[in-house]
């Protein structure tokens, strides 16, 4: 059958506007649940009471987002059913697996966990507490590898084969799948965004304290902790981030390309674009500003290797889909007479590269009749939006390496006990909060729509994943998103600023009051 | 380790499992949200309410959310057709569940009690959307649900939203919507204020005598007036996965296999037990009623997979699509792996839910509510 056109743009963009939404909230808990952790490590080896409202101030900020980011998720995973039901058929063999690990290992310890994290503070004695805590933490870092393995093996299929019994991907080998290096690579990367984030938001709001001259002492230990957090963190998403692109230039050599706005192979070792204007049409890109040798060494760590243009990845996969249409062939000889010796050894030598006839699908029903012309089309097709990613790219790395100048410099002023003194500093840390979110979104931007035109890549095209339904469906389902994320999203910007603006000392958090609060319970409810 | 046909028949019982875990675990939070007002007539009364679940409420979503995963891992084709199939009700459910965790932690942020009362509100819809979808749902596997399969496995739905909406499934959601009620008020009556628990009290004993009426009369309707499915021809039990090569003949009987299974009859004995049991012991207001529910809960829930065994999704327009144990699970390798990964996890879950649920045992009085001040 034919697929609706409308049915794939809408649920694309539904599932990336659901993704990029859930992703504001998931960083922010990922790094501030270390913060909270280390914050209440202080706490209970120093037994200092400043430390444990430290704790339960960032908590209610951390309970808000957390709230946004479980109810969020479900809407991911529900997504792939919903409108990937043919991905979900697919490849569930291989890629629910990871899911359902996910939620057995990781995210029902970090749920559990959370109720308690905020009503057992008068319950448990302070080890207890504390190892909630840091098993909350550990729990939603787990969480976050498990659906980065799966992401990883959509990025970069290992341990599995296709099976045209089943018309299905099915796992050979589970371990290749855990131990993917794309999605190792991608898991570090990603956390490290996360506490990045977690840093920033922590420091950006302990700078406004500073600024109005409120919650000093709070503030600036605060600032502490983010600001070495933060270093740490800042310096890692940069160094395995260069890890990730390795990771990328090894199996996704088209994104790789696009990133780069590399038209043509260059002689080893490659350039690296700073700057340019690409130039779609006439796949070239002007005003290009190069530095010698930096991309060979990213992409391919020599300087002998080339890396591939853009021009020869197209031709490569002409071959590849020519290939494709022998095995496709060879699987509907194989449903009428499932013993054809001679279909069963062309799908065994070209199984590897049905993902590839299928790209023609969205063009013909059936692959078999492409003509040259169709499978250049196809071929075509499989550069993805070389501007969004050259620029995306660029701007999140310029952010990462703003984040490890900033982190350090508040770093160095803090430990000369300087930081009051420097507004500018201490406003630059406040107007830089943003940064951060924008930097993660536009990496999941590089990755996601630079594998574009596949869902898996080399597997199977995003167009073929969708589910059967209308337009009409994923219309409404859509717009439906639209108007209630849009509320919710102000609700939780109100409620984060409100709580943000009361601080420890208007929710009466610190300093204590004489004598000392009966009930230490965080006076929200999360 | 095990063959393909005992890993599909235990992935089967899982897939039960891990239903009944999500409806007796999460089950009694959306009765409790969906009681909200009811038994809860003030505002310190309805924070006893919520404080009854707030500190685990959280992770017995998760079992929705595992329930689902799993799914996914070990019926990816179940997971796809009824996702997709029944696309706006999913969509509802959804919406129901996001509007859950927001909503528990948002409604206290501000001291407004109109802020507070649209929360509540909130809050009771989200519960009675997701009991009553989820019996529509499981209504309509009886009924059979039309979507067919070409050769490329890719399937096609022929329905709307509002042909789920049949009198049997509405019955269906009934049932559904009374257990989890009755299961959500025994709670009340073990974990909250005597003043609310005794108002949880009356309240669990008309809904599980609602819950026996239209559970009685879904079996009936299920007996005389809805068609069954039926494998014909020989049962390949351990062939490769994929529902196409086999033939169904629909207008057999829903009961067939408890006439070939004869213990199969202790599931809905032991729904029935259990609402006994929840009228003899809930005026005790302990634990107890709430076993007792939980009981029938489960025998409720495996008396609805029992009948359907060994189909998981039949299909009304094309009956030889329909999804059965034997033909739409993973691969062998995939499930064995999963199965591994249930036996080592499953356990540990237990044994910190069970340490999260002693750390805040005890009842939560009005008191205490007042007392700590928070005001959610």
């Amino acid at each position: 059958m034919i697929i609706d056109p409308d049915v794939v743009t809408l649920s694309r963009l539904q599932f990336a506007l659901t993704a990029l939404y859930h992703f504001l909230f998931v960083p922010l808990t990922l790094g501030i649940v270390w913060i909270l952790a280390i914050m209440e490590s202080v706490y209970v080896m120093t037994g200092r009471e400043v430390w444990k409202r430290m704790v339960q101030f960032w908590g209610v900020l951390f309970g808000i987002n957390f709230a946004m980011g479980v109810a969020t998720g479900v809407t991911m995973e529900f997504q792939f059913g919903m409108n990937w039901a043919y991905y979900a058929h697919y490849v569930g063999d291989v890629f629910g697996t990871p899911l359902a690990i996910e939620g057995l290992m990781a995210f029902f310890l970090e749920a559990t966990l959370v109720g308690l994290f905020f009503m057992g503070w008068n319950r448990m004695s302070r080890v207890a507490h504390l190892l909630t805590t840091w098993f909350l933490a550990l729990g939603t870092n787990l969480s976050a590898l498990w659906i980065l393995i799966a992401n990883g093996w959509m990025q970069n299929p290992v341990g599995s084969a296709f099976n045209a019994e089943t018309m299905r991907m099915e796992v050979t080998s589970f371990s290749e799948v855990m131990f993917n290096p794309v999605a190792q690579a991608k898991f570090v990367h990603t956390v490290s965004a996360g506490y990045v984030v977690g840093s920033m938001f922590v420091l950006s709001i302990s700078a406004w304290y500073l600024l109005r001259g409120r919650n000093v002492d709070f503030a600036k230990r605060s600032m502490t902790v983010a600001a070495s957090f933060g270093l740490a963190a800042a310096l890692s998403v940069v160094v395995l981030g260069d890890e990730s692109g390795y990771a990328v230039s090894e199996n996704q050599k088209m994104k790789m390309a696009a990133i780069e706005a590399m038209w043509e192979t260059e002689p080893a070792p490659a350039s690296f674009t700073l700057f340019g204007i690409p130039d779609v049409e006439n796949k070239t890109t002007h005003y290009a500003l190069h530095i010698p040798w930096v991309m060979g060494l990213i992409g391919t760590r020599s300087i002998d290797k080339p890396i591939p243009g853009i021009a020869n990845l197209v031709e490569d996969t002409k071959g590849r889909i020519n290939n494709g249409i022998q095995a496709y062939d060879a699987m509907l000889v194989l449903r009428q007479d499932k013993n054809n010796a001679q279909a069963k050894a062309i799908l065994a030598e070209h199984d590897k590269d049905m993902g590839y006839a299928l790209l023609l699908k969205r063009f013909m029903d059936d692959p078999r009749h492409a003509t040259p012309a169709d499978i250049q089309k196809a071929a075509d097709s499989t550069i993805p939006n070389v501007p969004v990613l050259f620029w995306s790219f660029r701007i999140m790395v310029a952010c990462g390496f703003y984040f490890i100048a900033l982190f350090a410099f508040i770093f160095w002023q803090s430990s000369k006990r300087q930081l009051e003194k420097r507004r500018w500093l201490l406003k630059l840390a406040l107007w830089s909060l943003p940064l951060p979110w924008l930097a993660a979104e536009l990496g999941w931007v590089v990755a996601e729509y630079g594998r574009q035109p596949w869902a898996i890549e080399g597997v199977l095209p995003t167009a073929l994943g969708v589910s059967s339904v209308t337009a009409g469906q994923v219309l409404t389902s859509l717009g439906g998103f639209v108007l209630f994320y849009s509320a919710l999203a102000i609700i939780d910007a109100v409620l984060m600023v409100k709580y943000a603006r009361k601080g420890p000392d208007g929710l009466g958090l610190w300093p204590p009051a004489e004598p000392a609060p009966a009930s230490t319970t965080v006076p929200a409810h999360a | 380790m095990f063959d393909y046909e005992s890993l599909r028949l235990i992935w089967w019982a899982l897939l039960g499992i891990l239903f009944i875990g999500f409806a007796i675990m999460d089950g009694f939070d959306f009765g409790i949200a969906a009681l909200l007002r009811v038994l809860g007539r003030t505002e310190d009364e309805r924070l006893v309410m919520l404080e009854t679940i707030e500190p685990t409420w959280e992770g017995n979503q998760v079992w929705f959310v595992l329930a689902g995963g799993a799914t996914f891992a070990a019926w990816p084709q179940l997971y796809a057709v009824s996702f997709s199939g029944m696309y706006l009700a999913i969509f509802l459910v959804l919406v129901a569940l996001i509007l859950r965790p927001v909503g528990f932690n948002f409604r206290g942020k501000i001291h407004d009690p109109r802020w507070r009362a649209l929360w509540d509100y909130v809050l009771i819809a989200s519960g009675v959307v997701v009991m009553l979808i989820s019996g529509v749902a499981f209504g309509n596997l009886f009924l059979g649900v039309p979507f067919k399969f070409d050769d490329d496995l890719r399937m096609t739905w022929d329905g709307s939203f509002f042909e789920l909406l049949h009198p049997f499934a509405l019955v269906a959601g009934l049932v559904s919507l009374s257990m989890l009620l009755a299961h959500g008020a025994c709670w009340a009556a073990y974990k909250a204020d005597h003043v609310v628990a005794d108002r949880a009290v009356r309240v669990a004993r008309w809904t599980t005598l609602a819950y026996v009426v239209f559970y009685v009369l879904a079996g009936i309707w299920l007996a005389y007036g809805v068609a069954g499915f039926a494998i014909v021809g020989p049962v390949v039990t351990d062939g490769v996965s994929n529902p196409l090569h086999k033939e169904v003949a629909h207008g057999s009987s829903w009961f067939a296999s408890y006439m070939q299974y004869p213990w199969f009859w202790a599931a809905p004995v032991l729904g029935f037990i259990g609402a006994i049991g929840v009228q003899l012991s809930v005026g005790k207001k302990n634990l107890a009623c709430f076993i007792w529910s939980s009981l029938m809960v489960a025998g409720t829930i495996l008396s609805a997979g029992f009948a359907l065994f060994p189909f998981l999704l039949p299909s009304r327009l094309d009956p030889r699509s329909s999804l059965t144990v034997w033909d739409a699970s993973s691969s062998q390798g995939t499930l064995g792996l999963m199965l591994a990964m249930a036996v080592i996890f499953m356990p540990i879950i237990i044994i910190y839910t069970s340490w999260v649920y002693r750390v805040v045992r005890g009842r939560v009085t009005l008191d205490h509510v007042r007392q700590s001040g928070h005001g959610y």
